[in-house]
């Protein structure tokens, strides 16, 4: 789960890492008393869930009250790639000596957190890297040591040269990289880290993602779900023990297993159709979860079949069959079905369905290919 | 042959009392799997389908010389159990359960380097020697034994796989997911180079997904390591970047982990990549077929493949009882 900045910096000071002083403001007028209170020069950022929002327009600096009140009413109209902004933060801007990027994230080869850091802030990390590699570090630290101070002095030292900016350093990763795991986060980044002309340090913006597998032992992030555009319907999906992503095409995918999903999507694309979305109703069998697909499809007016694919496994075929006549009985939808359905219980599942009429396909390759027909004749 | 598990494993369910870990043991029971064992703490000195149960794995391992163990139990505990297999010394340990926080398994993954334990997932089918033993929840009725090794970071896209190689009337020496996590005990390479000793397998595939730089260090392995033929797979050429397609492992971030980057880096190294999971058979025929030393086990397959058909319908696993010799010859002890 991807957090807001204003909500990445909350936890940021509560870590003890210094901010900038700011405030969510959701209307116009709002922003306009922030910007007095401070009474100096602020900075309008739009909160939405997507990287380049500078570039977008959706970062603003303000001289003035009225002109934070200016460019908040610009930027809460916006959509930054698909992303309508609900939220401005306004902080007062910083008086910038220099700018770093760092941050703590997996390491998925060595199966270790890494610190990432550079003294080329500011900018896309991925690109710094590309273009010189030698302005970044990146340290792997041992998880059963934790970061230990040696680590420490070895990020400062690539960062900095002076010897009290350091020591703030060194505070700030150690803090960083303990929230990485009290926290659960799979991301934790500040881009860019600070030096302000009067020395210190400040983590001017925040970028932080919480590891679903994670969430159940931190009630106290449910207030930061916040979500807009399509993240809406992805995590209703969620809710209902679904996991699903929407793409652009018109052939509703419903799957069991994440693999076998991206592979029906594929082989959608492959025989020349257009996959609506990735839908994986997950592992355990639950015929309330094939309803709850179902409807999810059925709202996307852009869907012009349904194609269903389960490889019973731990998934029972007859649980799914039920669910899909219940489903089609109860919500009755105008797009035609197109099902494969082999595994666990599949005479079963298949007899199931033959009572309704609807016949299963024993293979991937048929179902699919019916399905793009059954799209073109719709 | 095969890897991992045979006919010899002895087996404890960590979580057999629970609503999953019960069908499971039975199913894996019924095909003929060791189980000698069930663990749920505070359970001990009952019964589970006939397997007695323990209140802990050491307990159960003294009385029952188990070698290996399987973990069904909910997210929160299964970490849990996962040191405490290892802490008893179990050499091999698969983990079906789903939602291990990454940090949580950063910790065990470190651990487990220090211990003599091998771990399988989590977050993962488990694995299969068709007709010998199976540790896991795959279904059994859709492997026969043969020359083919398959690994993969998915569950039903491997069994998609499996399903359309035993339909071609070709066998596997032994199918095992790897887990679809970041982070995960046993990786590509890990099992590539137990499949490379393996005398029964021939060939090799390989199923893997976007996200992670897992795929591309296979490439690297094989290049380097692997004399037998590679067929890969790689689901998730449609998957937008930036979205986690179900698995906490398959994201594209950065720009890096497409299927494009993998399909390509197997290409460069002589793995012939299937563009279907349909493809998949004709692939490893045709790898099958240029090396003259397995003709014997996929004739063996072959002839097995009218039973299986039939024997499919029935979905019981009986018919794999009865091993093709040559599986049965030159077993490797562990």
């Amino acid at each position: 789960m991807n957090l807001h900045e204003y909500q990445a910096k909350e936890l940021f000071a509560q870590a003890g890492i210094p901010i900038p002083k700011g405030k969510v403001a959701q209307t116009p007028d709002e922003a306009f008393q922030i910007a007095a209170e401070y009474g100096s020069t602020v900075v309008v950022k739009a909160q939405v869930h997507t990287g380049g929002r500078g570039k977008a327009g959706g970062v603003k600096l303000a001289q003035t009250p009225e002109e934070t009140k200016e460019k908040a009413t610009a930027i809460l109209g916006m959509d930054i790639k698909g992303y309508p902004v609900e939220k401005v933060l306004i902080t007062e801007a910083a008086d910038i000596a220099s700018e770093a990027y760092l941050s703590v994230t997996l390491d998925r080869e060595s199966k270790m957190p890494v610190i990432i850091a550079s003294p080329a802030g500011g900018i896309e990390i991925e690109e710094v890297a590309k273009q010189t590699p030698e302005k970044v570090l990146k340290l792997r630290v041992n998880p059963l040591t934790g970061l230990l101070p040696f680590h420490a002095r070895q990020v400062s030292g690539f960062l900095y040269a002076d010897k009290n900016i350091r020591k703030q350093a060194e505070s700030i990763f150690k803090k960083l990289y303990n929230l990485y795991f009290q926290a659960d986060l799979t991301l934790a980044e500040i881009n860019p880290l600070v030096v302000t002309k009067k020395g210190e340090l400040v983590a001017l913006d925040a970028k932080v993602s919480i590891d679903d597998n994670g969430l159940d032992r931190h009630p106290e992030f449910e207030k930061y779900k916040e979500f807009s555009g399509t993240e809406k319907i992805e995590e209703e999906a969620k809710k209902a023990g679904l996991s699903f992503v929407k793409l652009d095409g018109n052939i509703g995918c419903i799957v069991n297993g994440a693999g076998l999903a991206m592979a029906t999507m594929d082989l959608v694309k492959f025989y020349g159709g257009q996959p609506a979305n990735f839908l994986d109703i997950g592992g355990s069998s639950n015929p309330e979860k094939v309803i709850a697909a179902m409807k999810i499809i059925l709202a996307d007016p852009n869907v012009k079949a349904i194609c269903f694919n389960i490889f019973g496994g731990i998934t029972r075929g007859d649980d799914v069959a039920n669910g899909i006549v219940k489903a089609v009985n109860t919500l009755k939808p105008k797009v035609p079905i197109a099902i494969r359905l082999v595994g666990t219980n599949e005479e079963l599942a298949k007899e199931i369905l033959r009572k309704v009429n609807l016949n299963a396909h024993s293979s991937m390759t048929e179902v699919v290919k019916k399905a793009i027909e059954l799209s073109k004749a719709a | 042959m095969g890897i991992l598990i045979d006919e010899k494993t002895k087996v404890i369910v960590q979580g057999i009392t629970g609503r999953d870990g019960s069908f499971h043991a039975r199913q894996m029971k019924e095909y003929g799997t060791k189980i000698v064992a069930g663990v749920t703490p505070g359970r001990g000195g009952e019964k589970q389908d006939g397997v007695p149960v323990f209140d802990s794995v050491k307990e159960a391992k003294e009385a029952t010389g188990a070698n290996c163990s399987v973990i069904y139990v909910p997210p929160a505990f299964a970490t849990d159990a996962i040191y405490e297999a290892a802490d008893v010394g179990l050499p091999l340990v698969v983990c079906i359960t789903e939602g291990l926080p990454a940090v949580d398994m950063l910790k065990v993954y470190h651990y487990l380097k220090t211990t003599q334990t091998r771990l399988i997932g989590p977050n993962c089918p488990g694995l299969i020697t068709p007709g010998k033993c199976k540790v896991g929840i795959m279904p059994a009725q859709i492997h026969i034994p043969g020359p083919v090794g398959v690994i993969s970071r998915s569950g039903t896209l491997t069994y998609e796989v499996v399903y359309n190689l035993t339909l071609s009337g070709i066998g596997q020496s032994t199918a095992i997911g790897i887990g679809g996590d970041p982070v995960i005990g046993t990786d590509f390479v890990d099992v590539l180079a137990l499949f490379e000793n393996d005398k029964q397998t021939k060939t090799i595939v390989l199923i893997g997904e976007i996200g992670g730089t897992d795929e591309e260090r296979a490439a690297a392995f094989i290049k380097a390591e692997i004399s037998k033929p590679v067929v890969a797979f790689i689901a998730g050429q449609t998957a937008p970047p930036g979205k986690r397609m179900g698995h906490a492992g398959a994201i594209i971030s950065g720009g890096s982990g497409t299927a494009a980057e993998k399909i390509e880096t197997f290409r460069k190294v002589g793995v012939s990549v299937a563009s279907t999971p349909a493809e998949i058979p004709v692939l490893v025929e045709r790898a099958l077929g240029k090396s003259k030393k397995v003709k014997v086990s996929v004739v063996a397959a072959k002839s097995k493949k009218r039973v299986l058909v039939v024997k499919l319908r029935a979905a019981k696993g009986n018919h794999l009882k009865k091993t093709p010799a040559l599986a049965a010859r030159g077993r490797r002890k562990r």
